[in-house]
């Protein structure tokens, strides 16, 4: 490296103060822890919110002491109402999707390796990536008050003196009408039933903040990636993670301010009297809603989904990022079809604006747009399996390191396919028109929505931990929490789809009314044994966490032999990445095994005709 | 060529792009906004019978031309910093600005005129539509006058280093950019609101 003598040291000092260190700070490594502890704590509220869900359905009627004492409203003598299983519902969807999902694989990995997988020394716009790290803490903020302004009477007091729709203080955890929130009922105010008041406001006011913070996000992430590649890392030399938040980004970019509009819409429908969404004649709860008129429901549905849809590749895409590139590193073999993979994450992410109205087929649409919905729905599977056969090429012979990240990446792809394929099954408009609503549907995305990009996040973590902390994590504790979980994300899900067929409708509080549905409840009770079980072994992981994070052994600079510029600098990197020097990039990012070289891997940086 | 050369100059010339991408995606994402907001309108006025179109406020064309007139000093004011002329590029900023309050002083206005009248957010889809666009067209504006202030007090700051320089122009261009985005959107609502169908 005779170069570096010659090179302009230009340091950036860390910033002395605590609150500029860790709390406001402008440096994207912060910022990104601050991003995924945010995800970590919210992750907590979801799980406790579907183990409480799941009590409920296998053990309906049950006397739970501290609900009586937390909800004396919504769980009068310690037996939850359906509508706080409702709003349990609406939670657990909000709080995952946005401030899980979007948060942790994006916000969190993304904003802490982008810039140091490309070789620049910070974000874009530091001060725009704190506001926007902040902006979304204020949403989840905004979130949780509708916990407390709706399951408590004193804190509902307060937000009911805010004005008509901020009545609050009904007993639910929030409003009941599903993460979806579809009008009229989310339009009308506390009429359309308890948590309908503040707690709908509340939600919707959380969304767009959660949207805004989200496009500041984006907009940072698309400008460092075209602006601020260091020498010789062009498009096709960069890591596949930065593809994915690359197409993340611009997917959020483009969908996030639909939503926006869309929630905007519909608070104006609540507080201010408008009618966009709200039609004329509704009859609700006994009585006739003489305020509003001529409002179209299906509008919302439309913008809700054009965001939705993307907003699935939002959560999973960086996943797909993440695992080729642990595939790649752990089968000490190059990612098979490098260009494939791009191409397909942006076909994916493409496609992915065309398909909102499966979500919207038993709307009533014309059976010719359902069609073509239909047929680009399914289209999608042509970019996804590229993609699975790609990562299986690239295991294929491959003598496979089989540590914890390793593990969770391949169970990415066996979480990916399972539920992916199923994803054709809904697509089909005939289908669907059956398994609407039903658990079917849930198996599906809580398969390849929620729990793949979640082992997407546990495999970005083991692997990068040494990285961001100088300290690995424990190998013994990782692969136990990864068998139980493994195993228990299917024990869970693969009932569902059972439930799904046999009939069973989602969010129903208490399928036992149901004649039909009376023999499922050993599937009920199976499925709520695997919950609990693998909810608590994720107390394994949390622990390994922060304890590896005072205790875990030491890391090396390179413990994973790995190719790509994070694993240059040291473990944890300094403030400015890489100490004012700028790395220059002759290769690809993942050259293992090259015939004739000294190792089994060539670092990016490592200059031409070295080895 | 040494190497402290070839790797001063991309870091420089970054700065500049650097903004204008992000004025750019900025761009994309309120046009996303607006494309969602404006859907919502066309499938709510074909979508049942209670649309009444407002009367247009006569002070919109105030409005209209205050805005187009300012695109046209914006890029005065641009054309002056390209050229070294620091006190022109101060000074046309200024004016652009002061056009831009008017623009927002006659919108509020308008709305004191429709409420004059007894036209609210509520009172019917046309109305309500109207109110939305103008408060939010209205709010991204006022976020292009916060930027254009920054710049009118960093005019004050002596040019310095290439770098801080090429920041300069790079901002000026960005805000210029997006500052034209405003004027084009207003045109455009202005025109749907009134004068489509």
């Amino acid at each position: 490296m005779a170069e570096a003598t010659h090179e302009v040291v230009h340091r950036h000092e860390a910033p002395k103060s605590f609150i500029r260190k860790y709390i406001f700070s402008l440096d994207h490594k912060v910022i990104g822890i601050q991003y995924i502890l945010l995800a970590l704590s919210a992750v907590v509220v979801g799980m406790l919110m579907s183990i409480l869900m799941r009590v409920n359905l296998s053990w309906p009627g049950t006397h739970i002491k501290i609900m009586e004492t937390l909800f004396p409203t919504g769980a009068p003598g310690g037996v939850m109402s359906p509508e706080f299983y409702l709003s349990l519902v609406t939670m657990h969807g909000t709080i995952m999707v946005f401030f899980v999902l979007t948060t942790a694989p994006q916000g969190g990995f993304g904003n802490y390796f982008l810039p140091i997988q490309i070789g620049a020394e910070d974000m874009a716009f530091p001060t725009l990536n704190m506001l926007s790290f902040w902006v979304t803490f204020v949403g989840f903020i905004v979130l949780l008050s509708a916990i407390f302004a709706e399951g408590n009477a004193t804190v509902g007091a307060w937000f009911s003196k805010l004005g008509e729709s901020f009545a609050a203080g009904s007993g639910t955890v929030g409003p009941i009408g599903g993460w979806t929130g579809y009008p009229p009922l989310s339009g009308l105010g506390k009429v359309a039933g308890p948590g309908q008041g503040a707690g709908v406001n509340l939600w919707v006011i959380s969304i767009a903040i959660f949207c805004v913070g989200s496009l500041l996000g984006a907009l940072n992430f698309i400008t460092t990636l075209l602006n601020m590649r260091t020498r010789g890392m062009s498009m096709m030399r960069m890591p596949l993670t930065c593809w994915a938040w690359f197409t993340t980004a611009i997917l959020a970019l483009l969908s996030f301010p639909v939503l926006l509009g869309g929630g905007i819409l519909l608070l104006l429908d609540r507080i201010a009297g408008t009618s966009f969404f709200i039609p004329g004649n509704l009859y609700v709860s006994g009585a006739l809603q003489p305020l509003h008129n001529g409002g179209s429901p299906l509008l919302w549905q439309h913008l809700f989904w054009f965001f939705g849809h993307p907003e699935v590749y939002i959560a999973i895409l960086p996943g797909m990022g993440a695992t080729s590139h642990i595939l790649s590193t752990f089968a000490r073999k190059p990612i098979f079809g490098y260009r494939a993979m791009v191409f397909a994450i942006f076909a994916i992410g493409g496609l992915g604006f065309f398909v909102w109205g499966h979500h919207m087929f038993i709307s009533g649409m014309s059976p010719y747009s359902a069609i073509a919905f239909s047929v680009l729905t399914l289209s999608i599977g042509v970019p996804s399996a590229i993609k699975t056969f790609n990562w299986l090429g690239t295991l294929w012979g491959a003598r496979i390191r089989f540590t914890t990240p390793m593990l969770f990446a391949l169970g990415f792809v066996s979480l990916f396919v399972a539920g992916g394929i199923t994803g054709l099954v809904l697509g089909q408009t005939s289908l669907d028109f059956f398994f609407h609503d039903t658990y079917f549907v849930t198996a599906h995305f809580h398969l390849v929505m929620g729990v793949a990009s979640i082992f997407g996040m546990f495999a970005a973590t083991y692997f990068w931990f040494p990285k961001m902390f100088g300290r690995m994590m424990s190998e013994s504790l990782g692969k136990f929490h990864f068998w139980i979980t493994f195993i228990g994300v299917y024990a869970i899900f693969v009932p569902f789809h059972a439930m799904g067929m046999l009939g069973m409708p989602r969010r129903y509080a208490n399928y036992g009314e149901y004649e039909f549905l009376k023999n499922s409840r050993s599937l009920v009770m199976f499925v709520t044994v695997a919950a609990i079980i693998t909810v608590s072994v994720q107390i394994v992981f949390y622990f390994n966490f922060f304890w590896s994070m005072f205790k875990g052994k030491k890391a090396t600079d390179n413990p994973w032999e790995a190719t790509t510029l994070e694993w240059v600098i040291p473990s944890p990197p300094p403030h400015d990445n890489f100490a004012g020097h700028v790395p220059t990039v002759y290769h690809g990012p993942y050259e293992f095994s090259v015939p004739g070289a000294a190792n089994d891997y060539i670092m990016q940086t490592e200059p031409e005709g070295a080895s | 060529m040494s190497a402290a050369a070839v790797t001063e100059k991309p870091v420089s010339v970054a700065y500049g792009n650097r903004y204008r991408i992000g004025a750019w995606l900025a761009i994309a994402s309120i046009l996303m906004l607006f494309t969602a907001l404006v859907s919502s309108y066309i499938v709510r006025s074909a979508s049942s019978n209670d649309w009444v179109p407002i009367g247009m406020p006569r002070v919109l064309w105030l409005s209209t031309s205050l805005i187009l007139i300012s695109s046209v000093t914006i890029e005065i004011s641009r054309r002056s910093l390209k050229a070294l002329d620091d006190a022109g590029y101060g000074r046309w900023l200024i004016v652009t600005v002061v056009l831009g309050l008017g623009f927002l002083g006659s919108q509020l206005i308008a709305w004191r005129q429709l409420a004059r009248q007894g036209v609210y957010i509520a009172t019917n889809p046309h109305s309500s539509f109207y109110y939305l666009f103008t408060a939010a067209h209205g709010l991204h504006l006022l976020g292009g006058l916060v930027a254009l202030g920054y710049l009118v007090l960093r005019t004050t700051k002596k040019r310095d280093t290439v770098d801080g320089e090429l920041r300069r122009v790079g901002a000026a261009g960005a805000a210029t950019i997006y500052w034209h985005f405003m004027d084009g959107l207003w045109i455009g609502l202005f025109l749907l609101l009134f004068f489509w169908k």
